[in-house]
Formats: C-alpha cells, structure tokens, sequence
C-alpha cells in the first residue's frame, strides 16, 4: 500500500507552528545580543592578552567548542541543579545559546582584532582620539566588518542548534513540531514542514545580517 | 540498584565506542558522497550545479535534528523497518557529505584560474585536468578545514541520541536518571566529547599553520 501524504492535519496548526518560531527567533536575537556581547569582551581580554583573562576566555573557548551543544544543554539544565542553580526551560536554553555563541564569536572577533594593523592604533592616538572613540572606531568597527560574514554564519548555526532545546521542553519550534505530530500521527509531513521553516528563517537572518552588516557595520556612518 | 563510579565509567565507555564508530561511518561515508556532490558543484552542466547547490542549501540551512527526524519517519514510510542505528548514519552521512562538498568547493576554487587554461591548453580531458591539476594542488589547501569539520561530525552524534541511538549522550542521560547524578555524568560526558574532539581541533589548527607558513 502506497503512503498517502496529508498536509492538512499539519497546516491545521499552523498557529502553533507559528508561534514556536517566533519563539525560536525571539530566543536567537536576544542570544546574539548576549552572545556577541560576551564575544567582543572575551576576544579583546584575548586579542590584548588581558592576564589571568586571557587564559580563562581561551579554556572557555576550547571547552565550549569541544563539546556538543546539547550535552551543554542537558548539563546547564539537569546538572546545575544539584549546584543548587535552578533555571526554567526558557532559561536554560537562553543560557546555553549565549554560553555557545560567546565561545565561537570570541575567537571569531578575536581574529578580526588581531587583522587591524597596529598603525592604525597610532594613527588613532595621534588624531587624539579618545580611548573610547579608538576602541569603538578603531578598533571594534574593523574587526566586526571583517568577519561579519563568518559572524553571521555562526548566529545561524546557533537558531538551528537551538532545535535540540525541545529536548529539555523549551516551547521553541521543534518542541511545537513534536507536539503536533504526537496528536495527528503525521510526523513525517509536519517534520516537513518544520525543517522548511527552519530553512526560510536562516534564509532571513542572513539577508537580514547582511543588511545589517552593510548599513552599520561596513558601509559609513 | 547502585551504581558505583567505575560502573558508570565504564557504561559511558561502551556510548563513547558507539560515538567514535558513528562518527568514523558517518565521516568516511560523508566523504565519498561529498567528493561525488563536489564533482556535481563544479560540473559543467548547470543543471548538476544547481541541484548540488540546492542540496547544500537545504542540509546547510536546516537543524540536523530535523533530518534526522525526516530520514527515520522518511525511512518508516517506504515500510522498511528502520533501527535509529541506520536512521543516525544515513542522516550524519547526509549531512556531512554536504559541509565537505561546501568546504572542498571552496579549496578548488582557490587553484588560480591559469591553471585550469593552462591544463586545458595542453588538450587534458576534464577528468584529466581535475585528476593531475587541480585535486593534488586543492587537497593540500583540503586537509586543515576536513580536519577541523572532524570535530563537527563528532559533536553532531550527540543529537542523534534524540531519536534513541544509544552513543554517549543518551548513555549518559540514562545514568544521570539511573544515579541522580546529573552534574557529574554529563560532566563526565562532555569530557569525553572533548577528549575526542580537542586533538581533532588541536591537528586542524597545526595543519592550518603549517600550510600557512610554507605557502
């Protein structure tokens, strides 16, 4: 007997699908923010061989990106607990995606600070620039605008990865997906559905970081 | 029943052989379809690129649960009776074969153009051409960034304990239930990720140098 494939016990719940990835992305953008913002300070404490931080940032990094995100996941979620840290699914997700992103942009952003050629510094200082302005201009401007592309990439490696937090219940895409093909029993057509969902919100992040790297961070003021 | 240290120790062993076997098939099956995919990326019929390039697309742009799911429903549907062994090879295979099409697309697109002319002006098949020109020259750029997406296939079979292929992760989830040691089993579980992964990660950033440094 051949396979019949029947889409509308899927897009039937099309809200939930819907709400799950709004969730996926709400917790990607507010992870990036983190996440990059914890990569800026690990890559200059590294970039500047900021003592003992620089070491520490760099055991970080290696720890971070030897081992799967989901035993991160699971060990921030079940393990911490016992440390006597309790966060909710949401929490830990959060947590585990900015964890994982700041190790990957540290070394990422690392490696555009270390591009900028040191006369720029001095050339910085003789426009008396401030310390704040050179950092900002200088500095961090440069670094990003060199590695945005691999910067994107890696935020949406991240959304992506994010799928195994249905794994610990965080009400994010896959965890919808779950739930719907565990009421219609039509789990091929609705991880169908989910994964080309998935594949049109990466399609935008990137454009979207990609306009985004063009206004602000390569382009002029 | 109790479980003393060494038990523990030595059930995680048993999940770290079905990881490194996983991630070996996984690696290796990866690559022969990957080396076909390239072959297809830069073939000179466009409807080949586009179709490898689409392929790409889809396993670059989508969550590996996701394929995992869809290889092991999508496997059930054809009425073959699938073990999440099978399910997790096939899908990783996929995977992996489309990062190293992606990776190697890029080291071949390094060769400089005159050399291609040059290959072609001394009448070289295109078989020729990309057996004695351009494959020796792009391998060697190949090898650090092969090495370094080691460590992403390793870390890739942990998701595959999701649909219940007992490697280290799941092992390591049935102890943390078993014990009510969660913060020291996936603490030992990640250590044994890392003590895969980080001489894979060490080789590729050596290999890196290297190169760098002679060419």
């Amino acid at each position: 007997m051949a396979y019949q494939f029947d889409f509308v016990p899927v897009l039937d719940n099309a809200d939930l699908l819907l709400q799950g990835a709004l969730f996926t992305l709400g917790l990607t953008a507010v992870g990036t923010l983190l996440g990059v913002g914890l990569g800026i300070v690990g890559a200059v404490l590294r970039a500047w061989r900021i003592r003992p931080f620089d070491r520490l940032f760099g055991l970080y990094v290696e720890l971070i990106r030897n081992t799967p995100f989901i035993v991160q996941l699971f060990f921030i979620f079940f393990g911490l607990p016992a440390l006597g840290v309790r966060l909710s699914e949401w929490e830990a997700a959060l947590l585990a995606m900015v964890i994982n992103l700041g190790a990957y942009s540290t070394e990422i952003i690392r490696a555009g600070i270390l591009a900028i050629p040191q006369g720029q510094l001095e050339a910085a200082a003789a426009l008396a620039l401030s310390r704040f302005e050179s950092f900002r201009y200088v500095v961090l401007r440069p670094a990003l605008a060199k590695v945005w592309p691999a910067l994107s990439s890696q935020i949406i490696i991240v959304m992506l990865g994010s799928a195994v937090c249905s794994q610990i219940a965080t009400e994010e895409l896959s965890f919808a997906a779950n739930f719907i093909q565990s009421r219609n029993f039509r789990a091929f057509e609705t991880y169908l559905v989910t994964t080309l969902l998935y594949l049109v919100m990466a399609i935008l992040i990137r454009q979207l970081l990609a306009w985004l790297g063009r206004r602000y961070v390569m382009g002029g003021r | 029943m109790d479980f003393s240290f060494w038990d523990i120790l030595r059930n995680l062993l048993v999940g770290l052989q079905w990881t490194l076997l996983l991630s070996l098939v996984a690696f290796v099956c990866g690559g022969i379809a990957g080396l076909l995919l390239l072959l297809a990326r830069i073939a000179p019929l466009p409807a080949a690129r586009a179709l490898a390039r689409g392929y790409i697309e889809l396993f670059q742009g989508t969550p590996l649960l996701m394929q995992l799911f869809l290889v092991f429903f999508g496997i059930a549907l054809l009425g073959v009776d699938v073990s999440p062994w099978l399910a997790a090879a096939s899908a990783l295979t996929l995977f992996t074969s489309a990062f190293l099409a992606e990776i190697w697309r890029g080291c071949v697109e390094a060769i400089p153009r005159g050399q291609w002319e040059a290959a072609q002006s001394l009448a070289m098949s295109r078989l020729e051409l990309l057996r004695h020109v351009v494959l020796p020259q792009a391998l060697r750029i190949a090898v650090a960034p092969t090495v370094g997406f080691s460590v992403q296939v390793v870390k890739g079979t942990a998701v595959t304990s999701i649909i219940g292929f007992s490697e280290l992760t799941k092992t390591g989830g049935m102890l943390a239930n078993a014990t009510f040691e969660p913060f020291m089993v996936y603490g030992l579980v990640a250590l044994g990720y890392f003590l895969l992964c980080y001489p894979l990660s060490l080789a590729a950033h050596r290999l890196e140098r290297r190169l760098n440094v002679t060419a």
